[in-house]
């Protein structure tokens, strides 16, 4: 098989095995995988900027955020039903990661880091400021009449599950798509070797700068899928914490890989299940087991197969 | 009838500091021509194709290319005009495959146009390899491929045959003339074989400064030059 037909096949297959996984599950891990797609998708988004571009934003939770709020507010004060409200939620996004990009953008390396991580602190101080409207860290929930999208009811488990597999799969096609065309094997070229890739005649800001709207939006994507599916928009998906998660899950998934996000969401969410159903310290259990992997399999689980078994995974 | 200016600098200039790496370099290129640039280390040599190709800016002069005023166009867009550029301290993508590295300088993922392109280096056969698992060698060989696979109009090369073998030099001066011609080639090179072997004329660069101009005899036998570079040989 030629590798396009291997990638499809991988990628399509995947969704397959998802879907099918929607009715051979249990309502347990039904639920679970739903969230997990939801986060994966999250997770999709900050790998096209970290993963492939190499980009690395200590600040991603602000765009999960603009999306969850844009979509809550939208639902929540405007009354707008849950498509428009989705659509503002992804223009929220993509505005706020445009705003970043072109002030983030200046900076390299770990000033980089810090300027995302400050802008992503300031939303959440913002959240935080204008909580009579935003309700802070205790949030607010969407009422659940208003979370249907033509005529489906969305807090319906099964119809959540195939949402969520909708968002994800979405995401996921769309990121594959594009690190296959000449597009985003210049976002390789610049996360590999920026001076060179200049000098062949690319314009590294541009890539740059889509990368970080395209990672921002498919981000935000997700806060408003969350919204929506979960019902609730609350400050702490504002948080550093909500920060650091995609970068986990990336770094474990195998960053630069097309379902590497997937299946690092899916290992930390589980390890973090079985752990603390064992102990107290589940925590500990979860670190031990991240160690673990960065000293065994660097590149993640994902990146790890394709070095030693399948160098064409996308 | 003068052949036609495909390059042009007019006073350039760059200072570092207190230290004028180039300093008032003024210099034509006339199209389809293979130049050398030489002169000894520190001479500004690299500064002064940094200049041109837009990797440095310049403190002062201007930089004309077919017959337009380039001096503020950054880099690619100079790039996309038809220049092209390999580094004195090779670039490439080392973890990406010979095949990667290719299709990215040629914009094209066509695996025909690819092996050609590998192929004028002799390195068609190896693809499929990580470029960084290669000899020093054949990474300077597969990025001076690259910059002919762009199929550029200005071929600028910063000493292209350091770290190659006799053997490999020979293959480089071949690829040079199978280019010459069409392509113009802006060569900085401290093999005086290979200036002497490929250069139609040279310039010399001491100090920052222009030191002289002319065909490989006229360098060969300039007092001046003598002094400066070649010694007394
Ligand atoms: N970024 C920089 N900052 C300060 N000084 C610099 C910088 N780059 C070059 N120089 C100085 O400018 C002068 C010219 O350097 P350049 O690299 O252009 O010389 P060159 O002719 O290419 O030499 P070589 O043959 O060793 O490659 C040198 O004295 C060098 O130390
Ligand atoms: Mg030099």
């Amino acid at each position: 098989m030629s590798i396009d037909r291997r990638s499809i096949a991988l990628h399509v297959g995947l969704i397959t095995v998802l879907f099918v996984g929607c009715f051979a599950l249990n309502d347990y891990h039904q639920g679970n995988v739903a969230r997990i797609l939801v986060l994966a998708t999250y997770a999709i988004g900050y790998n096209v900027m970290f993963g492939y571009t190499g980009l690395l934003s200590l600040g991603h939770a602000m765009f999960f955020a603009a999306g969850l709020y844009g979509l809550g507010m939208a639902m929540h004060y405007g009354g707008l039903p849950a498509i428009p409200a989705f659509v503002v939620g992804l223009i929220c996004a993509a505005v706020l990661s445009a705003l970043v990009a072109v002030l983030a953008l200046r900076t390299i390396g770990v000033a980089f880091m810090i300027v995302t991580l400050m802008f992503a602190q300031s939303v959440f101080l913002a959240i935080l400021y204008f909580g009579d409207w935003t309700r802070g860290d205790e949030g607010f929930v969407i009422a659940q009449s208003t979370r249907q999208v033509l005529g489906l009811d969305l807090t319906d488990p099964v119809t959540r599950y195939l949402a969520a597999l909708a968002l994800f799969s979405a995401a996921l096609l769309i990121t594959a798509r594009m690190m296959h065309v000449r597009f985003g094997r210049v976002l390789i070229a610049v996360r590999e070797n920026e001076e060179r890739t200049r000098m062949l005649g690319y314009d590294v800001f541009r890539h740059k700068f889509l990368a970080v709207v395209i990672s921002g939006t498919i981000s935000g994507a997700a806060g408003a899928g969350y919204g929506l599916l979960f019902g609730y928009v609350g400050a702490t998906f504002a948080s550093v914490q909500y920060s650091i998660f995609p970068l986990l899950w990336v770094l474990l998934g195998g960053a630069g890989t097309t379902i590497g996000p997937l299946v690092g969401t899916i290992f930390m969410f589980y390890l973090i299940d079985y752990s603390s159903a064992l102990t107290n310290a589940y925590m500990l259990i979860a670190g031990v087991v991240l160690v673990l992997l960065t000293l065994f399999a660097r590149a993640g689980i994902m990146g790890e197969i394709r070095k030693r078994w399948a160098p064409w995974l996308p | 009838m003068a052949a036609m200016t495909l390059l042009e600098t007019k006073g350039l200039t760059k200072v570092y500091g207190g230290l004028s790496a180039n300093e008032d370099v003024d210099f034509v290129l006339p199209a389809g021509q293979v130049h050398a640039l030489i002169g000894p280390n520190g001479a500004g040599k690299s500064t002064f194709v940094g200049m041109v190709s837009g990797r440095i800016p310049a403190t002062a002069g201007e930089v004309w290319f077919d017959g337009q005023d380039i001096t503020h166009v950054p880099a690619h867009k100079r790039m996309k005009m038809g220049m092209a550029y390999t580094f004195q301290i090779t670039a490439i993508y080392a973890r990406l495959s010979l095949f990667e590295n290719i299709a990215l300088a040629l914009g094209s993922r066509d695996n025909r146009a690819a092996k050609a392109a590998l192929e004028r280096v002799g390195l068609a056969d190896r693809a499929d390899q990580i470029a960084g698992d290669l000899s020093y060698g054949h990474q300077r060989l597969l990025e001076i491929a690259m910059g002919v696979a762009q199929a550029p109009r200005l071929l600028i090369l910063d000493e292209p045959t350091q770290g190659l073998a006799e053997s490999e030099i020979e293959g480089f001066n071949t690829l040079i003339r199978s280019l010459a011609g069409e392509t113009t080639i802006l060569l900085i090179e401290h093999n005086m074989n290979v200036v002497m072997a490929l250069a139609e004329e040279i310039t010399v660069l001491d100090n920052g400064r222009f030191l002289a101009r002319g065909t490989p005899d006229d360098i060969r036998n300039n007092k001046q030059v003598q002094d400066a570079y070649l010694g007394s040989g």
